[in-house]
């Protein structure tokens, strides 16, 4: 062997019991759905059918929000938060046993690597049970009045890009505040949400309290428009955000959305170079650029665009791309048929409207739903490119000239969900934090996420937060 | 963020004062801490199985520099550890020689006479090791008389003290003193990245070195703690890959002390692969300046040889 | 000597751009003044100049936005007489009552003045991420919001709709009661000649039916407060047009507005920002 060619790695599926179809989980029982038809699950990296999943019609979602409301009015509401805190504490514990579980499941059903669902996902999810947890019997100290009261029972509808962990960032809060839950699962990732259900069980939490509806959009909007529902969470694109804003109007429930982005990362001329490379890498192909907060606008200043670009195109070449489940793969399969389809469709558009699109070689899977990573130079403000969201392992290359330039250029869009800044000169740093409006700035890091820190965007990017105090704030009627 | 465009020429420029010296190392861009452990941290989840694993194991032992630096070391501990060098693993004959014996420079003679003939070279510590606090003529005498005795290597220590208080032309004078007293021997330039502390010191300090003529640039002298850690040793190769940019010239990397186990090993070698490349995956660049890793490398290779895990008692202990 | 009412906008006094007025009167319904009726593009130059005020506004200092609420107190004590007599006869109010609500009214900016360097204190946080990051969170102004204010309470609901919005830095475009605008014109004069910056408040007399929707659709409003709007499905469609460009609103709700007020105006106009930096040497 001339060169040090890693063997392959895998992670072992036996970990993982998938069963060959799941019901909904409603009352703390999995139940066949009453007017849906079965979908199928798929692993998008090799497109073999993981399992048969039941499609909640309007009548399982108005069971399950039943089952939500009587858990709400008998158990969880009146039951004292030093005991809500004792569940939640036992998911987190159950979390944890079953992490490795979890992670393959995850990689399985969504494509991402394993590094990632194994170091960030998961153990992510543990923390964010953990964090809320302590709140559950402190609610007074939540900064909302002397006798902070839940909503009621909670419609919740999470994407497919972090299924579990932005499970978590739904039923923590929400099941510490004393709120009960229907969550629908994005229909091409339910996998690991069924799992949760079963932890649910194994902690042996009331029957009701939270409730698991799988489905496509039309579960989707079953229940955000369900008059049981007192509060909506929603994370995914503006588009559908911008429905549930409307569908809700002139009702009593409170909404929270967490939005798209195209988020600007701005390196300047004293950047800490290596650390800055690694920061756009994570920036935009972590979790293959399916993130909303990606990095997907890099905003580099003229006097060192040639050397980032040409240090960026180095380490591109070391990004591993294929099995998700292998141990050192970067980046691995996009999630649908219809995500890669969009991507490419961008993408063309990208080289329609002139821009320079670069990939370095790599051989991808025969099978499966798979993007090169890839740039485009020659980018301006005006290509389609620069201006919608993705969602893909693509980075759009802008210049800027100095800092008022690059706060022009990173504010000048609807989105407005995070931003990067990389630079050695603090006063520098924080005058761009101010100046820019998003409602996470990573300063010389990216795509960091932790359960104390609240998350959520300005405009188009969504409203309300999720995270730390302010992500309890949403689940308590003030 | 300068120096990629640099090019040969005006990196000669640079150290033709020591004011404009001063400025090219603190005009180096600044390294963030965080995102660089962070960096090293990734590389070290690599997982490295069968046959890369087989390859690693053995490409590490050809990259060890095999090391005893004691006031207790005497010609028969000497003559011991260059039996282990020529034959690390007595029961497998396949197991390959190490790269080199690094000893004091008393002890080159014997080291190099115990090594005749089989292509391992040695190495000597030599400047006022590990400390450096000596005259400029000590130090070059020093250097001199392990080349005299035959040491194919010299490692110095630079003066972290002028290191540390600015005074880089004297750090850079005193290198190439050492690189003209050490003739055609192999400099290797050991910066104690423990003293210097920082990465923005350990990225200059490398620089330093590489431009007053170093052939390798080596973490640590083993005598300080922290000695070589992953972080410090991707900053390091780092700034080989930029030089290497910048003058077409391979520099080698030498971690040392610490890396004591199979799998820290080829934490190292990915670090190597995907940070300065596969060029340094070579002893010819890139050293490992050790000795109980030996042993567990070994071992490691045992166990992927036969399936069995294996007992330390099976291998000598020099 | 009767003075003509208009509306103010960008620090400026213009009529409505399309000529027309309406006939005010008072409680009993005698005629008091024909004010301005405020058109679809008044509504439209009010956000440009509020726009244009947004940066330099939510730029200054908290201690500096602080002290501006502050003067406006200061000014409408000097014009207090004035007031008194509007809200009298705009609310069918007795004088003395009148002059209490005017008093509340100036209480009101100085309580909402004083919050103006505390809210980052209150709102913010310091997270303490599982990391070698320095991680905190800020509030910051949402942008340009729309106050479509209370049609009762024509001076201290005004008041309490528009002082939270500005205090934080967001500059408005308030639509006032359109049978009771005389207050609010009034207020726009002591706007003009206290030290809030022109475009920071925008008040238009007439119609928020009229004038509401183009605001609710509007894509460079950030935010919109219902109050005013008093038949829900007329809100429930002003909702449905914020959506386009994901206003936060504010729906309509029973108000006391001689309560105590509490945060949740201030904060409905708040973004929050999470700064993260590594820690390292």
């Amino acid at each position: 062997m001339s060169r040090f060619e890693y063997a392959p790695a895998p992670e072992s599926r036996a970990i993982v019991d998938i069963k060959s179809s799941y019901g909904l989980f409603i009352n703390g029982q999995f139940t066949d759905a009453t007017d849906g038809k079965p979908f199928k699950t798929v692993s998008p990296a090799s497109e073999e059918v993981l399992a048969e999943v039941s499609e909640a019609g309007p009548a399982d979602v108005d069971k399950a929000v039943r089952a939500a409301r009587k858990a709400f009015e008998k158990v969880w509401g009146p039951m004292s938060g030093k005991d809500r805190a004792k569940y939640l504490f036992r998911i987190a514990r159950l979390i944890q046993e079953r992490s490795r579980e979890l992670a393959v499941l995850e990689s399985l059903d969504n494509g991402k690597p394993i590094r990632e669902s194994r170091d960030v996902d998961i153990p992510l999810v543990a923390a964010h049970f953990f964090y809320y947890a302590g709140w559950a019997d402190k609610l007074e100290y939540a900064g909302v009045g002397d006798d902070p009261q839940p909503w009621g029972v909670a419609g919740q509808v999470i994407p497919w890009n972090f299924p579990m962990l932005m499970l978590a960032w739904k039923i923590a809060p929400a099941l510490a505040a004393g709120n009960t839950v229907v969550l629908k699962p994005a229909e091409t990732t339910p996998l690991t949400a069924l799992a949760f259900a079963e932890i649910c069980q194994q902690a042996d939490l009331p029957p009701g309290v939270v409730n698991i509806v799988t489905g496509a959009g039309r579960t989707g909007q079953a229940l955000v428009e369900h008059e049981g529902v007192d509060k909506v969470a929603f994370t995914g694109s503006t588009e559908v955000g911008r429905a549930i804003a409307k569908s809700v109007a002139g009702t009593h429930k409170a909404v929270t959305l967490e939005l798209g982005g195209k988020a600007a990362n701005i390196v300047f001329e004293d950047a800490p170079i290596d650390q800055t490379i690694e920061g756009i890498v994570n920036g935009i192909f972590f979790n293959q650029g399916h993130v909303c907060c990606a990095g997907s606008r890099l905003l580099v200043q003229e006097s060192v665009y040639d050397e980032v670009l040409a240090r960026l195109k180095r380490r591109m070449g070391t990004l591993r791309v294929g099995d998700p489940l292998d141990k050192n793969t970067d980046i691995g399969a996009i999630n649908s048929a219809a995500q890669l389809a969009k991507i490419r469709e961008l993408s063309q558009i990208g080289e329609d409207e002139g821009a320079e699109r670069w990939s370095p070689e790599c051989e991808l899977p025969a099978h499966g739903y798979w993007f090169p990573p890839t740039v485009f130079t020659g980018v301006s403000q005006a290509h389609r490119i620069a201006r919608e969201e993705i969602f893909g392992p693509v980075l759009s290359v802008l210049t800027f000239r100095t800092p008022q330039e690059a706060v022009e250029k990173a504010n000048n869009t609807p989105f407005g969900l995070s931003a990067g800044i990389w630079t050695d000169k603090g006063s520098r740093i924080l005058w761009m934090a101010n100046q820019l409006r998003a409602g996470v700035v990573w300063a010389n890091t990216f795509n960091r996420f932790d359960p104390t820190s609240p998350f959520g965007g300005y405009k188009e990017s969504g409203y309300g937060r999720e995270g730390g105090r302010h992500g309890l704030e949403a689940y308590l009627a003030h | 963020m300068t120096t990629l465009d640099s090019g040969v020429d005006s990196l000669a420029d640079v150290t033709s004062s020591e004011d404009r010296l001063r400025r090219f190392l603190l005009g180096l861009p600044g390294v963030d801490q965080v995102g660089a452990e962070a960096r090293a941290a990734t590389l070290g989840t690599r997982s490295i199985k069968t046959t890369a694993k087989a390859y690693a194991l053995d490409l590490a032992i050809s990259m060890i520099d095999l090391t005893t630096l004691e006031g207790q070391d005497t010609p028969g501990k000497i003559r011991a550890l260059c039996a282990k060098a020529k034959r690390p693993d007595p029961a497998d004959p396949t197991a390959p020689q190490v790269a080199a014996v690094c000893v004091y420079p008393d002890l080159v003679a014997t080291a190099k006479h115990e090594l005749k003939g089989s292509g391992i070279s040695v190495a000597s510590v030599a400047t006022a090791f590990p400390s450096g606090r000596s005259s400029l003529a000590i130090k070059v005498q020093d250097t001199k008389d392990a080349v005299a005795a035959g040491a194919d290597d010299v490692d110095m220590v630079i003066d972290r003290g002028a290191f540390l208080s600015g005074r880089y032309g004297l750090v850079f004078d005193e290198i190439t003193a050492i690189r003209e007293a050490a003739g055609d021997a192999h400099l290797k330039v050991i910066l104690e990245t423990g003293e210097l502390v920082t990465y923005d010191n350990v990225r200059r300090a490398s620089w330093l070195a590489m431009l007053a003529g170093a052939d390798f640039i080596k973490t640590s002298t083993g005598k300080v703690s922290p000695a070589a850690t992953l972080p410090v040793t991707l900053v390091m190769l780092e700034a080989v890959r930029d030089y290497h940019e910048a003058t077409g010239l391979h520099i080698g990397v030498k971690p040392a002390g610490g890396i004591r186990t199979a799998k820290d090993a080829i934490k190292y070698l990915v670090t190597v692969n995907e940070t300065a490349g596969p060029d340094w995956l070579d002893p010819e660049l890139f050293r490992f300046g050790a000795s109980s890793l030996l042993n567990d490398l070994l071992m490691q290779r045992t166990k992927l040889a036969t399936g069995n895990y294996p007992g330390p008692d099976y291998f000598t202990l020099d | 000597m009767r003075k003509t009412y208009k509306l103010y906008i960008g620090g400026a006094f213009p009529r409505s751009e399309s000529g027309r007025s309406y006939v005010v009167s008072n409680a009993k319904g005698k005629f008091l003044a024909n004010a301005s009726q405020a058109s679809r593009k008044d509504a439209r130059d009010a956000v440009v100049a509020a726009r244009k005020a947004f940066t330099g506004w939510h730029g200054r200092t908290a201690y500096n936005r602080g002290q501006v609420l502050y003067r406006i107190a200061e000014v409408m004590e000097g014009r207090h007489q004035q007031f008194s007599a509007e809200v009298s006869a705009s609310e069918g109010l007795s004088i003395s009552k009148a002059r209490a609500v005017v008093d509340e009214s100036i209480d009101r900016w100085v309580w909402y003045a004083g919050w103006a360097d505390k809210l980052a204190q209150v709102v913010g946080s310091s997270n303490p991420v599982a990391g070698p990051y320095f991680d905190f969170s800020l509030p910051e102004a949402t942008g340009v919001v729309a106050v479509l204010a209370p049609q009762d309470s024509s001076l201290l609901g005004l008041t309490s709709v528009i002082a939270p919005a500005i205090v934080s830095g967001n500059t408005v475009v308030a639509v006032s009661s359109f049978e009771r605008p005389l207050p609010a014109i009034t207020l726009g004069e002591v706007m003009a000649t206290s030290d809030v910056p022109g475009g920071v408040v925008n008040i238009l007399t007439g119609s928020a039916s009229e004038v509401g929707p183009w605001l609710a659709s509007h894509m460079d409003v950030n935010a919109i407060d219902l109050c005013g709007i008093v038949d829900p499905e007329e809100a429930t469609e002003l909702e449905i047009a914020a959506a386009d460009n994901l206003k936060r609103v504010r729906r309509p709700a029973e108000e006391d507005w001689s309560a105590d007020q509490g945060m949740s105006r201030l904060t409905q106009y708040l973004e929050l920002k999470t700064v993260w930096h590594p820690i390292g040497v």
